[in-house]
């Protein structure tokens, strides 16, 4: 075989991937779309749930008079005797003392039946993505971070597999689910409409394996920033909604039902620190990694590029939120818009910087 | 410096002293006005800049300060848009330039932020380092007096003595690495100082990493040069095209050594969608060190500049210089040279002049000087095409223009070796009386009218490389405190420190009573599960007596009979 036959060979056992891996990202989202569905149809079964388990709580509290804190009983270690002492645990003077919303299917069985066929169809779209990412990935022989659609495409793979990983470590995360598919959605459909670039390869300037590092926990460090900006808007609204039925307002049915189901406000926003707090070293090291790899292809490891400027003022804005957590009078409400202008932050430096800004990282192609 | 924790709510006042000293974070003080007089204002704006929430504004207004250097085009990376920016807006650029913001990295107010920002964090990094070192060599604080009250609680009776209780306790945490001692009636212990730890060597790292970056900015240099193949350079000022460095910089902080472009090399997709994209870019270079050390070759390429002493040469353009011979009326060489051509697009179709200013003789033997403009095509289309259709030497075509007269090079206005002031030259006419304009493919001449001379397109047409070369120190020191930043934030981030309380004490009836009590610096799941833990481990130690109520589960929520001392 000729080196030019061999080319052409290479060339078209490469489309032929590249158009696998669009079929897949297609039927990906034809799957998370039925995923969608059956997340509504779980919190539409859900709805059928009256019990106000927080109004309950709160007006118990009330009639408890100095809201002394309630004690909730664990039994130590993991095989409890019944002799074996048993671990109080009482939450802190001056918190709610709201118990956690049972989830979409607000204890329905058919809704709870829906939610884990809405899970297993998340599941099975998951496969389908990454499918199309690895795909992609062989269609280009690199790694599939090129360009904004490949950027699109990871991403949202990774979110969602973030979402299935604290799910297999039973955390209590069910009810992101409608959340996250809704955006994943979003996000594909971005991705296969505007920002669609046929395979191509990437420029000597990427050719390094700091790119490997640098983007691919950047891409990780976004989708798990993703989950803890949508708990802590979940957080703001749970949180009036508490403040509204602890000063005796009526909140309308729609939000007393969905609002109802999702965990307490205190509960979400300490799944919210948890998440940011626990990616924040990390986003600190692709910030390095990144002026590592500025400094061996550009000459300067800091050069105040758009992108990387973006960067700083992400991370800077995730500190101030972190700071904010440890100040009097920042915690709560303030400390939790301080996160959503971080993860804003985040999202312009993607989207924005590379759309509105030219600068060093542009040439990866809209 | 008050040791109490930032988190002092009503809980934390009822635990006392065992609550507090659980952290080093600077206490929240009302506002309140300050004494009269200057100490009295010193200490009250000393004490505001160094408490959290003056450390929280200051880094909002630096993330704030960041956004428009990275809008509005700065001179420091792109001086080119900064002038079309200050020609197309010539109402909005006086104002931005009095704010600096053409160069807001290093603008008067951003710099005024940052170090407010280092002076807090530096004022707040010495309390809290001597309040840590003070926290270690104490010993935890003793158990409260009512241990139901805390957040996590576990009690039981048991036959053992109090004392085998309590030794049997302390055995049991210090195998776990807690801090502990015997305090009283209960052993009082703590453990996860390298949350704090870490947190303070966080903050110190991002002093390291300020000072480093800092001084790397002052004594750096920066510098191109352009290298034809089978050029050389050797590492001084006058070498350089372009020479930038920093305020502490002296010419004797260049490295000495020398080096000189062998090969250039380009690769480019020649087929698909993406044809003429670059595939790898890299030069052929022999270089030594040192003022005569020994000659070695390698290779640079983007993303693997060569590393000589404190230099880094990277490889940041390239080009080609078509070589090209001028003979004079009397048919003598007068020029022969590479010309270095610029890129105008990424097919690298080509733009440069060239000038021949000494020796030039017209046909009757008169001085004048010689302007040609060229164009260049790696890859010719045909026809009348001007674009480049590919940026590799497929099918290469210099287009040339000449022009003669004076140059004006020496009427003292610096040029650009790449534009024509035509202003005093006259074009050479072809036959019908228009510019003379002709392609030549290498190998190929072009004759002058009227027996002007010729010019010659060599064959071989060369490429040039652009280097860019760094010297910046303190890249070391960055990595360092890039390196202890991340590892003190891990551990700031994902250590609890926390404190656990078992007492011990005989009850009325002569059973002991053992009390278990876990406080952590915030809620946190964690706590309860590690002191169930630990009470499952004890009570192996100490069974339960069986209870002469015959209630065999002590009451979770209040303490057990007679645990009260
Ligand atoms: C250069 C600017 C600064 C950055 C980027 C920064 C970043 C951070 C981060 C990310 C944390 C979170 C770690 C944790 O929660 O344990 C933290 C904690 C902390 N920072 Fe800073 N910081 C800066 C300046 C300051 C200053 C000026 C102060 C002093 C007033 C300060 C005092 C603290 C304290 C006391 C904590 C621990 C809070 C706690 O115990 O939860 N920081 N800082």
């Amino acid at each position: 075989m000729t080196l030019a036959a061999a080319t052409e060979l290479a060339a078209a056992t490469n489309e032929h991937l590249a158009s696998v891996s669009n079929t897949l990202i297609y039927s990906s989202m034809a799957v998370y779309t039925l995923a969608f569905f059956a997340y509504i149809t779980e919190w539409l079964f859900g709805s059928r749930s009256k019990v106000g388990r927080t109004a309950a709580a709160l007006t118990a509290g009330a009639e408890r008079g100095a809201g002394a804190p309630a004690v909730t009983v664990r039994s130590a270690g993991a095989t409890a005797v019944l002799e074996r002492p048993k671990v109080v645990v009482r939450s802190a003077s001056g918190a709610r003392d709201v118990p956690d919303g049972p989830g979409a299917h607000g204890g329905d069985e058919q809704g709870d039946m829906y939610g884990r066929i809405a899970v297993s169809l998340t599941v099975l779209a998951f496969l389908v993505e990454l499918a199309g990412v690895v795909a992609r990935a062989a269609s280009v022989e690199r790694a599939p971070w090129g360009n904004m659609y490949e950027f699109n495409i990871t991403f949202s793979t990774v979110a969602v597999g973030v979402y299935l990983a604290l799910l297999a470590l039973r955390k209590n995360v069910r009810w992101l689910g409608l959340f996250l598919v809704t955006t994943v959605l979003l996000d594909l459909g971005l991705a296969v409409t505007v920002l669609y670039t046929a395979s191509d390869q990437l420029v000597p300037a990427l050719h390094s394996y700091w790119l490997y590092i640098h983007v691919s926990t950047a891409i990780f460090c976004g989708a798990v920033f993703y989950v803890g900006a949508v708990a802590t808007i979940l957080y703001l609204f749970k949180d009036s909604y508490e403040s509204k039925l602890e000063s005796g307002g009526k909140p309308g049915a729609f939000a007393r039902s969905v609002l109802e189901r999702l965990p307490a406000s205190a509960s979400l926003d300490k799944f919210a620190y948890r998440v940011n707090a626990a990616v924040f070293p990390l986003w600190t090291f692709t910030i390095i990694a990144g002026a590592i790899w500025a400094g061996d292809a550009w000459g300067r490891y800091w050069n105040w590029d758009p992108k990387e400027t973006w960067s700083f003022i992400t991370w800077i804005a995730y500190a101030c939120y972190l700071h904010a957590r440890a100040t009097a009078g920042w915690k709560g409400r303030k400390a939790a818009y301080l996160a959503l202008i971080a993860f804003g932050c985040w999202l312009f430096n993607y989207y924005g910087v590379n759309i509105f800004v030219t600068g060093k990282h542009s040439y990866a192609g809209v | 410096m008050s040791t109490t924790d930032t988190d002092k709510g009503p809980e934390q006042e009822e635990l006392g002293a065992a609550g507090s000293r659980l952290s080093t974070a600077p206490q929240e003080e009302a506002v309140s006005l300050p004494g009269l007089g200057v100490i009295g204002w010193a200490r009250w704006f000393w004490r505001q800049l160094t408490s959290m929430r003056v450390a929280l504004l200051l880094l909002l207004l630096l993330s704030l300060g960041a956004i428009p250097g990275s809008l509005i085009p700065q001179t420091g990376a792109d001086a080119t848009k900064v002038d079309d920016f200050r020609a197309a807006h010539t109402t909005l650029a006086p104002v931005y330039d009095r704010l600096g913001l053409f160069h807001v990295y290093s603008s008067v107010w951003f710099s005024a932020i940052y170090i407010l920002l280092f002076v807090s964090l530096i004022g707040c990094i010495v309390p809290r380092t001597w309040q840590f070192v003070g926290q270690l060599r104490g010993r935890p604080p003793g158990a409260p007096r009512r241990l139901d009250r805390l957040p996590a609680y576990t009690t039981w009776r048991t036959e053992a003595e109090p004392e085998q209780v309590r030794e049997a306790a302390l055995a049991l945490v210090r195998g776990r690495r807690f801090r502990a001692h015997v305090a009283g009636d209960a052993v009082a212990a703590e453990k996860g100082y390298v949350r704090e730890l870490g947190n303070l060597v966080f903050h110190i790292a991002l002093i390291v990493l300020l000072v480093a970056f800092a001084s790397g900015q002052m004594y750096k240099s920066d510098g191109t040069k352009l290298m034809v193949e089978g050029d050389g350079f050797s590492n001084a000022l006058p070498m350089y095209d372009d020479f930038k460095s920093g305020s502490l910089f002296t010419t004797d902080d260049l490295s000495p050594f020398s080096f000189g472009l062998k090969d250039f090399q380009g690769t480019y997709e020649l087929t698909g969608p993406n044809r003429g994209t670059p595939r790898t870019f890299q030069a052929k270079v022999r270089y030594s060190e040192g003022a005569d050390g020994t000659d070695r070759t390698t290779t640079i390429k983007v993303n693997e500049p060569l590393e000589i002493g404190d230099a880094k040469v990277y490889l940041v353009s390239h080009g080609y210089a078509p070589v090209i011979t001028v003979r004079d009326g009397r048919g003598k060489v007068v020029y022969q040279d590479a010309v270095p051509l610029l890129p105008l697009d990424g097919n690298v179709t080509s733009q440069g002049v060239i000038k021949v200013m000494d020796g030039y003789r017209d046909a009757r033997g008169g001085k004048d000087q010689l302007g040609v403009r060229a164009f260049f095509l790696p890859t010719y289309g045909g026809g009348a095409s001007v674009l480049s259709q590919f940026p590799a030497l497929l099918n290469p075509v210099l287009n040339l223009e000449p022009y003669h007269g004076d140059l004006g090079v020496n009427s003292g206005i610096p040029q650009s070796v790449y534009q024509l002031d035509k202003t005093h030259m006259k074009g050479f006419k072809d036959a019908e009386g228009r510019q003379l304009r002709g392609n030549l493919k290498p190998g190929q001449t072009m004759k002058l009218p009227d027996g002007a001379g010729s010019i010659t397109l060599e064959k071989g047409v060369k490429e040039w490389a652009g280097f860019e070369i760094v010297q910046e120190p303190g890249g070391g020191w960055a990595l360092v405190g890039a390196l202890g930043a991340i590892l003190g934030l891990a551990a700031s981030l994902f250590i609890q420190r926390r404190r656990v309380w078992v007492r011990a004490v005989r009850g009325a009836d002569g059973v002991t009573v053992v009390e278990m009590a876990g406080l952590g610096r915030s809620e946190s799941a964690k706590v309860p599960e590690e002191l169930g833990d630990l009470a499952a481990n004890l009570y192996d130690r100490a069974p339960g007596a069986s209870d002469p109520d015959d209630d065999s589960t002590p009451s979770p929520a209040g303490p057990a009979e007679g645990a009260e001392k």
